[in-house]
């Protein structure tokens, strides 16, 4: 008879706060462990796993296409003038593409990801903890783990990493306007200077870490829907946990791997 | 409108449900406290209570949704405790769960809500008899036309009748009904248990019924189990049990006003 809650000790070892929170990481490792067995095993959720894709990758194009538009034009205008006080101005589109691609569009998709996609998917998750709908198909003798969690998971991890990619363009074509309307470049010529500089682990570097933070932002979600409390509280509180978990463990990711690449570098 | 129970239809001699000494507790709070039961097949067995009684918790144990401190559930020859994932998987095809609020999936519509369990778990079905199963349980529950509705669209009772004819649909030999009644009007509640009777007849299933309202009780059991502080005071039929002196049996059935 398996739960799928193990419930908190009621005697405190050290603390309340403490002990919940060791739980926690204990009850997440036990999580993300029980994600790698189940997902290589049969059956595999295929229609599920595309609708997932579909959902979080499709629907947050427009969303990552006005976000990464703007990043590329903000990111651009606020360069050119301690550029123009070498005189460097033309070694924007090098600065900007190198900038975009190893930093500001792993990081913007991964953000705008974790609130809009990880929240999606805690509050879903929680509400259908919370109306038994979970438990529902588990007495329907379907894994809700697999049909749920690893759906999802799957589907962050492999459309996070497209999104940076396409934020990326978006970026770069916004930061190309804007030199385009000051500096009048060419495209060809903006596109010859971005990219002269852009090397191969910049671009595997940011498609790992984007790898890793899809993984978070999908585990972060299933699980704290998963462990949603009973009531529409716990609902909220499941989708709030969700985005502020996932954007925590983005920015230490980043920092690590930052260091790894460095290090490779 | 109502009907009395008869009890032809009951294999006194089959159990399909065998429960000994369950104890469940949730922190200090011990909720289950050493329940004895037994179900037979073709039986309708009501476990009477006030909320919080822990008569929900039982049947979640029965199921596997819940995992118990001691003792043990015998479900169709099957020790629930020990068997593993696969299964109790394969038991729990067998068994169908009625939650108190449909617990319907909302992202789905009725049909993808009854299409859901049959297409995992009966293989290489054509899609001429998956629509024929779908038309059946639905014509069963008397919701045919809601085929295409989303469950938002649906009143209680109807979400009620749907999330009985999902379980239905992989044709449960035992039925575990959770509060059916609950915060339906009184010409609902009648319909809801008409339907219960008409599964336990239609389909042979022996069920479990959680509920306070005594008109369930009196109308699908052929026997009810009256618990009180974790355990069941008393059982018999209905009659039996509520001919008691026991004051807290004599509280329960004046607040419902039963003649």
């Amino acid at each position: 008879m398996a739960s799928n809650n193990p419930s908190v000790p009621e005697k405190f070892i050290i603390s309340k706060a403490l002990d919940r929170t060791f739980f926690d990481v204990y009850s997440g490792y036990r999580f993300i462990l029980r994600f790698f067995k189940e997902v290589f095993l049969p059956p595999f959720e295929g229609k599920e796993f595309i609708k997932q894709c579909y959902e979080i990758g499709y629907r947050s194009l427009p969303l990552i296409s006005l976000t990464g538009f703007i990043t590329g034009i903000v990111f651009t205008k606020q360069s050119r003038p301690s550029l123009s006080e070498f005189g460097a101005t033309s070694w924007l589109p090098s600065l900007i593409s190198i900038a975009v691609l190893r930093a500001l569009a792993p990081l913007v998709t991964a953000l705008i990801a974790a609130g809009k996609v990880g929240s999606n998917i805690g509050a879903e998750l929680g509400s259908m903890k919370v109306t038994e709908q979970i438990d529902a198909m588990e007495v329907s003798a379907t894994n809700p783990f697999k049909f749920l969690v690893v759906t999802r998971v799957l589907a962050t991890t492999l459309m996070i990493p497209i999104l940076m990619l396409y934020t990326a363009l978006v970026a770069l074509l916004g930061s190309f306007l804007d030199i385009h309307a000051n500096e009048l470049t060419s495209f060809v010529s903006f596109s010859e200077k971005a990219f002269e500089r852009i090397t191969f682990l910049d671009l595997f570097s940011s498609l790992l870490k984007t790898l890793v933070y899809g993984f978070t932002i999908g585990i972060v979600g299933c699980y704290k829907g998963f462990h949603a409390s009973q009531g529409t509280e716990g609902v909220g509180k499941a989708a709030n946990a969700a985005v502020v978990l996932s954007m925590f463990l983005i920015f230490v990711e980043e920092i690590v791997i930052v260091q790894i690449i460095n290090f490779i570098r | 409108m109502e009907r009395r129970k008869d009890i032809s239809s009951v294999d006194a001699t089959n159990k399909v449900i065998s429960i000994r000494g369950l104890e469940k507790s949730f922190g200090t709070l011990a909720v289950l406290r050493g329940i004895d039961l037994d179900v037979y097949r073709g039986e309708n067995v009501v476990v009477l209570g006030r909320s919080g009684t822990g008569k929900s918790v039982l049947i979640k144990i029965i199921s596997g949704l819940l995992k118990a401190d001691s003792g043990t559930v015998n479900v169709l020859g099957n020790e629930v405790d020990t068997l593993s994932g696969k299964e109790l998987q394969a038991l729990r095809l067998k068994i169908g769960f009625s939650f108190q609020n449909g617990a319907l999936y909302d992202s789905m519509t009725v049909r993808g809500n009854l299409e859901f369990p049959l297409k995992r778990n009966v293989r290489n079905l054509s899609r001429k008899q998956i629509d024929s199963a779908v038309e059946e349980v639905l014509e069963g529950v008397g919701l045919a036309h809601a085929v295409d509705q989303m469950p938002s669209g649906l009143s209680g009772g109807q979400r009620k009748r749907i999330g009985i004819a999902r379980t239905l649909i992989l044709r449960p030999e035992v039925m575990l009904y959770d509060e059916p009644t609950a915060g339906l009007d009184p010409i609902t509640s009648i319909e809801i248990n008409n339907l219960i009777n008409e599964v336990q007849q239609q389909y042979h299933t022996s069920s479990i019924i959680i509920t306070h309202d005594l008109t369930c009780a009196k109308t699908t059991g052929n026997r009810v189990a009256m618990m009180l502080n974790g355990t069941f005071l008393h059982q018999g039929t209905f009659e039996e049990v509520f001919s008691s002196d026991d004051p807290a049996v004599k509280a329960f059935y004046e607040y419902n006003f039963i003649q």
